[in-house]
């Protein structure tokens, strides 16, 4: 049951994606160009939107439908890493002119030629794991 | 009805699709109470192959299976799309882009993804093997040695005030301004 609801999820955040055309290999390489506002609005008004849910989720102490707690991860700060692999990421975002959403979404779409950056992402993980004790963090 | 199918059809604005990737953040946390990310969806494929002789990935991915569920929905999202209200044939871009990217030996903006170069067809040609492998290689090298990608930082760290996220976020746009600017010029033109 779980695992449905939460495909079902899957579906809603796709959809969105795709018809807000952020899985656009244009729309992100336009962004760089800085050539059009929309994806630096959907961007903010993304993170508007979720910070103030967040801080009504705690202020409020809300809890889940099943009434466990809420309390998302922090995502931990990790200096180096984040700058490094953040600079490595955007490397990879502008190349290939998708993220790892649309990534996803691109294939279901019908761009079967998207399996090979998949692949090639998850050699990328494996790399990493390879590699990670010799990285700075 | 048929006022649905048509907003449905056509792309969202900004204003519209913004809030609602925001909202999908509170909807995780109340319906299944996960936090929004989707690259660590290819660590756990990575444990789910059974790659345990590499302590990154030795542990129970059953505990993850959500992540992949999700991305598994984003997949059918893609297809259901497709079906039933797919979207127009072009993004509408500016002169001034168009204008780049015909330089750039793109003439083709129909569809999410120039098929001048993601097709089965050009996988000899280099500025194809390298946008795919490389662009591949680094969105999965990068975001897990970040600790996230566009959604886990962007969107969740940065809605969490997470300075670990901003941080991310800076350097993704470094490394994609690099990349755009001065490397993509290059490689689409091999």
């Amino acid at each position: 049951m779980k695992s449905i609801k939460t495909i079902f999820l899957g579906i809603l955040f796709g959809t969105i994606l795709i018809k807000s055309e952020a899985v656009s290999w244009f729309r992100i390489q336009e962004m760089f160009h800085f050539e059009s506002f929309h994806m630096y609005g959907i961007i903010g008004s993304a993170v508007a939107t979720g910070m103030i849910s967040l801080m009504v989720i705690k202020k409020m102490s809300l809890r889940s439908l099943t009434g466990e707690e809420i309390k998302p991860k922090a995502q931990p700060l990790i200096k180096y890493a984040n700058f490094f692999g953040g600079i490595l990421f955007g490397f990879g975002w502008a190349l290939l002119g998708a993220c790892p959403g649309p990534l996803y979404g691109l294939f279901g779409l019908g761009y079967s030629i998207i399996i090979i950056p998949i692949c090639s992402a998850i050699l990328g993980v494996i790399c990493y794991a390879l590699v990670r004790d010799k990285l700075p963090h | 009805m048929q006022n649905l199918i048509h907003f449905l059809s056509d792309p969202w604005p900004w204003y519209v699709a913004g809030p609602l990737i925001g909202l999908m953040i509170p909807t995780l946390l109340f319906v299944i109470n996960k936090d929004l990310g989707i690259s660590s969806s290819f660590r756990h494929m990575c444990a789910m192959m059974g790659l345990k002789k590499i302590s990154f990935f030795d542990y129970d991915w059953r505990e993850h299976v959500w992540s992949l569920n999700f991305v598994f929905g984003i997949f059918l999202s893609g297809i259901i799309v497709s079906l039933f209200f797919p979207n127009p044939e072009e993004v509408n871009l500016s002169e001034n882009f168009i204008a780049w990217l015909q330089e750039m030996g793109v003439s083709d903006i129909k569809g999410f993804l120039p098929q001048d170069i993601f097709q089965w067809s050009f996988l000899n040609s280099p500025r194809t093997l390298v946008i795919l492998i490389g662009g591949g290689f680094l969105i999965g090298f990068g975001s897990r040695y970040a600790g996230g990608c566009t959604s886990g930082h962007a969107i969740m760290g940065l809605s969490q005030l997470s300075i670990g996220s901003l941080i991310a976020v800076i350097g993704f746009f470094i490394g994609g301004l690099i990349v755009s600017w001065f490397v993509l010029p290059f490689i689409l033109t091999l």
